[in-house]
């Protein structure tokens, strides 16, 4: 049923999220230069960058979802909704600076629901992962 | 999250790197309303930390919630992102961009809406039969196709501001109506769905703010919702089109099923003589078990009969529960080892050596007509094949029929007894039985 994959020390899936993370990270503060300086004509060649980094994450994201034991679905399921909920990263973008009120509102709520998700996806997840134990640490307890 | 022993260092390591990602953006030159983000921020982890506390019946809910609420920001920040570059000049709007914000708009609204809707049916706020009326799909479709076709007009005359409300409120009602049609037990496949489109709509908004990191959060999600969909599609040997067009409820059977037999009831002590004697068990759980909160009574009595000398095996069906996985965590929360939980194919393999096979609130899953009743509406379906142990015993209320209003033929077979009344009770007399002894 599972299969007892020695990946090695490290957990396939959180060394790609914390390595992606650190490109992206040093990525977006180039290319958040680049749009504001010249918008528009940039954008065909973000484009291409863009669309390859979509290609090249499904491409990570289908192997490293498909190797999640079924046990674990449920909390995958909450794991990677708080995940996406990165999305307060482009909320703050919008509600941050100098803007039109009502923009600055909607940019506010979607701070407040990608916050939310933040929050409760990673702390339930962790409470749902706490309760699977194996027979020998049920009975050592 | 290969394994449950080293899934909380994935956790950690996503906290780690999300609070880069904000860190990083936090730092941007331009931001000035720090305060009020900060303010969003307190009252974001104060709607969350509640909402983490749910019961563990109530995740599908809190799931399908927090997939609204990314369809949400995903659609505030399409909106505002548009009204801010039209504003900025003709120039800001390019056809690439107003492209990225339909497609962040569109997927977000439908996502917010439909998933609103699944937490109202999984909370059965809505009524969580399928609701269907005529033309249903030629109208559903027509309002999402009216909807792509103004965000078409959009990339040419960006200027047309009307049309950007238009465009909202069509994906809106979309996502209702949508999720509408759709039953109860259909939910996993939904849930697992809607997954797919809260990531969809983060990578949309990635696009748009050309935004790396959210591109390839949304597409992680994407991806696992992705997965689980087929999945779950896979085990009720249905398609996409199938859940969400071809509404389950209205299909029927296209054979009459006038089965032959008749139902055995067993009473406790019966049952317990039967347990005592039996040297290998399977649990087949099913949401019944978690209506009836019954998962406790089943670890206590499975511990009892370990001690007895019996191997307990749990036989999980991919569809069992309202998501992916739901019956894992609610037995997980009961204690039972996660070493008992077996997956289907796995229990399917031995059935034929098991003694005694306990079904707890599961009827479709375990129904012999997906296998041999070919105008059966759930022919084809993988099922737990629990009519192949020596001795079946279903724990049922009742004989009213599951969700797909068929009759088990499971019931009628020579080896299976039923258990009738309160799963909890049953169980909870099965374990006085074996204490007096």
């Amino acid at each position: 049923m599972r299969r007892n994959l020695k990946i090695g020390p490290w957990n396939l899936g959180g060394f790609w999220i914390v390595a992606l993370g650190i490109w992206c990270f040093s990525n977006e503060r180039v290319s958040a230069g680049e749009a504001i300086a010249t918008p528009g004509g940039e954008a065909s060649f973000d484009f291409i960058s863009a669309l390859f980094v979509f290609m090249l994450a499904t491409f990570v994201g289908l192997d490293v979802i498909r190797r999640v034991s079924r046990l674990l679905h449920t909390p995958l399921m909450s794991l990677t909704n708080a995940i996406s909920a990165i999305a307060v990263v482009g909320a703050i973008v919008v509600a941050g600076p100098e803007h039109p009120t009502v923009i600055h509102w909607l940019g506010l709520i979607a701070v407040v629901a990608s916050v939310t998700n933040i929050v409760s996806g990673f702390l339930i997840t962790d409470r749902m992962l706490k309760m699977f134990k194996k027979k020998e640490e049920i009975k050592a307890k | 999250m290969n394994k449950p022993e080293t899934a909380r260092r994935g956790v950690l390591s996503g906290v780690a790197a999300m609070l880069l990602a904000v860190a990083g953006t936090l730092a941007m030159p331009g931001l000035v309303h720090f305060g009020h983000i900060a303010l969003a921020v307190i009252v974001g982890t104060a709607i969350g930390v509640p909402l983490s506390r749910v019961p563990l019946t109530a995740v599908p809910q809190r799931t399908a919630l927090s997939h609204s609420f990314g369809g949400l920001a995903a659609g505030l920040v399409g909106a505002a992102k548009y009204f801010l570059w039209v504003q900025e000049g003709a120039g800001e709007l390019t056809k690439f961009r107003v492209v990225a914000i339909g497609a962040e708009v569109l997927l977000g609204c439908v996502t917010f809406t439909g998933s609103l809707m699944a937490a109202g049916k999984l909370q059965e706020i809505i009524p969580t039969r399928p609701i269907t009326y005529r033309n249903q799909n030629i109208l559903n479709l027509s309002l999402l196709g009216l909807a792509v076709l103004c965000c078409a007009v959009l990339v040419f005359q960006p200027a047309w501001q009307w049309l950007f409300p238009i465009i909202i409120v069509l994906s809106l009602m979309f996502g209702v109506l949508l999720i509408l049609p759709i039953g109860g037990a259909d939910m996993p496949t939904v849930i697992s769905l809607l997954n797919a489109y809260a990531g969809l709509s983060a990578v949309a908004m990635g696009f748009v703010l050309d935004n790396k990191l959210l591109i390839t959060a949304g597409a992680l999600d994407g991806s696992s919702g992705l997965i689980l969909s087929i999945i779950m599609c896979r085990a009720m040997n249905r398609s996409f089109t199938n859940v969400l067009f071809g509404a389950f409820g209205a299909v029927k059977a296209k054979t009459d099923q006038k089965v032959v037999g008749e139902v055995k009831p067993i009473s406790a002590e019966e049952t317990y003589s039967i347990l005592e004697a039996a040297r290998s068990l399977v649990v087949v759980p099913g949401y019944g078990m978690a209506v009836a909160q019954a998962q406790h009574a089943v670890r206590e009595l499975t511990e009892l009969l370990e001690s007895n000398g019996t191997e307990v095996r749990y036989g999980i069906h991919p569809v069992a529960g309202r998501m992916p996985g739901h019956m894992n965590v609610l037995l997980a929360e009961a204690n039972v080892p996660y070493d008992q939980l077996f997956e289907m194919e796995a229990v399917n393999r031995i059935m034929d050596t098991v003694d005694v096979c306990m079904v707890i609130g599961a009827n479709d899953v375990v129904n012999p007509a997906a296998r041999e009743e070919k105008g059966s509406p759930i022919y084809g379906m993988p099922i737990i094949e629990v009519d192949r142990a020596k001795t079946v015993i279903m724990l049922k209320r009742s004989m009213a029929p599951g969700f797909a209003g068929i009759e088990n033929h499971l019931f009628y077979k020579e080896n299976c007894r039923m258990l009738f009344g309160d799963a909890k009770a049953s169980l909870n007399g099965l374990v006085a039985e074996f204490k007096k002894t």
